[in-house]
């Protein structure tokens, strides 16, 4: 259950971002997760939705992008299923792993400013 | 103010981020790396299933790293007691136990508060035990040289198939207790099968603590891995 705590880090980096700038009110919050990024996305938003309350971020819905994994050769640019061996059948090259595949970020807030 | 008309209305604005959730625990993982680095000391995150033999190993290394005059030293997490850090001890190595009370891993600031009083800088090869968990440890960088995770062969061939992103994180996999083989149904060839489509490059030892199998093969690769600590000077 480590979503508890990128939930915490997740608030309170909001927190800073909405004193820094002197927000009036923090309205949405968008996120990236990947799937090999060792978070199911279900649980995050739960676990926010638990936090939240007495936040900045009480009532602020959360939109979250989910991003496919996707292995293929370096070289040949083969794609390779996942759940098959990760190395390329043809360069014997060990599979690379698409971009963005074990993101856990926050992409962007919407807040109201004076 | 609104930047449309200037009529003096809040305005809406997006923020525009794109920085990791983890950010804060990153940027303590690059202390935490600086210190060990400098200090010239290997440090090695031991990750892996409750019961999957990572205190049994750094017991079974404590024995075979004599011979290389390695010093050790090693914190040890778990939810309560410090009986593995006792364990160690009890086995040569310099040892604290992290109570992490309800939490199911270890962060870089732990581990940083751990070092504080402690003589980390006077070992060749510092272990972080890491809470016996196969999900959340896998995405805490703690500023470790390597990542180790040990999976004895009573887990289940099929184990890296289900917590891939614990694996491919690994620098290393240790298949513990393989003593063991000739009383199970287990087939290695399937584990290392299994390993090879969640690692694009699979490095496994089969290990024994009991019998002392591949402990030599483990020493060697540590030492491998402390290849570029050996001219930092002490």
């Amino acid at each position: 259950m480590h979503e508890y705590s990128l939930v915490q880090a997740l608030v309170s980096r909001v927190e800073e971002e909405a004193r820094r700038r002197q927000a009036l009110k923090v309205h949405s919050l968008s996120l990236r997760v990947g799937e090999l990024s060792g978070v199911d996305p279900e649980l995050l938003r739960s676990a926010y939705e638990l936090f939240r309350e007495g936040t900045v971020c009480a009532g602020v819905p959360l939109s979250v992008t989910r991003v496919a994994a996707l292995w293929s050769c370096p070289r040949c640019k083969l794609p390779i299923a996942s759940g098959a061996v990760l190395r390329c059948p043809s360069c014997a090259l060990p599979a690379e792993l698409s971009e963005g595949a074990d993101a856990l970020s926050l992409d962007s807030i919407e807040m109201e400013v004076p | 103010m609104c930047s449309t008309c200037g009529c003096g209305d809040p305005e809406l604005v997006p923020v525009e981020l794109h920085e990791k959730i983890l950010a804060g625990n990153d940027r303590a993982a690059r202390h935490n790396r600086e210190h060990f680095v400098e200090a010239g000391v290997l440090a090695v995150n031991v990750m892996g299933s409750p019961g999957s033999g990572k205190t049994g190993l750094l017991e079974a290394t404590a024995r075979a790293a004599a011979s290389r005059r390695w010093r050790l030293g090693a914190v040890s997490a778990d939810l309560a007691t410090d009986n593995d850090a006792r364990r160690l001890e009890a086995a040569g190595i310099r040892s604290r136990a992290i109570t992490t009370g309800q939490a199911c891993h270890l962060d870089a600031e732990l581990v940083h508060r751990s070092l504080h009083d402690f003589p980390w800088r006077q070992t060749e090869v510092f272990f972080i035990e890491n809470v016996g968990n196969l999900v959340c440890p896998a995405i805490y960088d703690l500023g470790q040289a390597a990542s180790v995770v040990v999976l004895s062969v009573t887990e289940g061939e099929d184990k890296p198939l289900k917590y891939p992103v614990m694996f491919r994180a690994a620098d290393l996999v240790v298949i513990s207790k393989v003593d063991l083989v000739p009383h199970l149904d287990v087939d290695l060839a399937k584990l290392h099968d299994a390993l090879a489509r969640v690692m694009p490059s699979p490095r496994a030892i089969e290990l024994s603590a009991r019998t002392g199998q591949g402990v030599e093969e483990w020493v060697a690769w540590l030492a491998e891995q402390r290849a570029p600590l050996e001219g930092v000077p002490r």
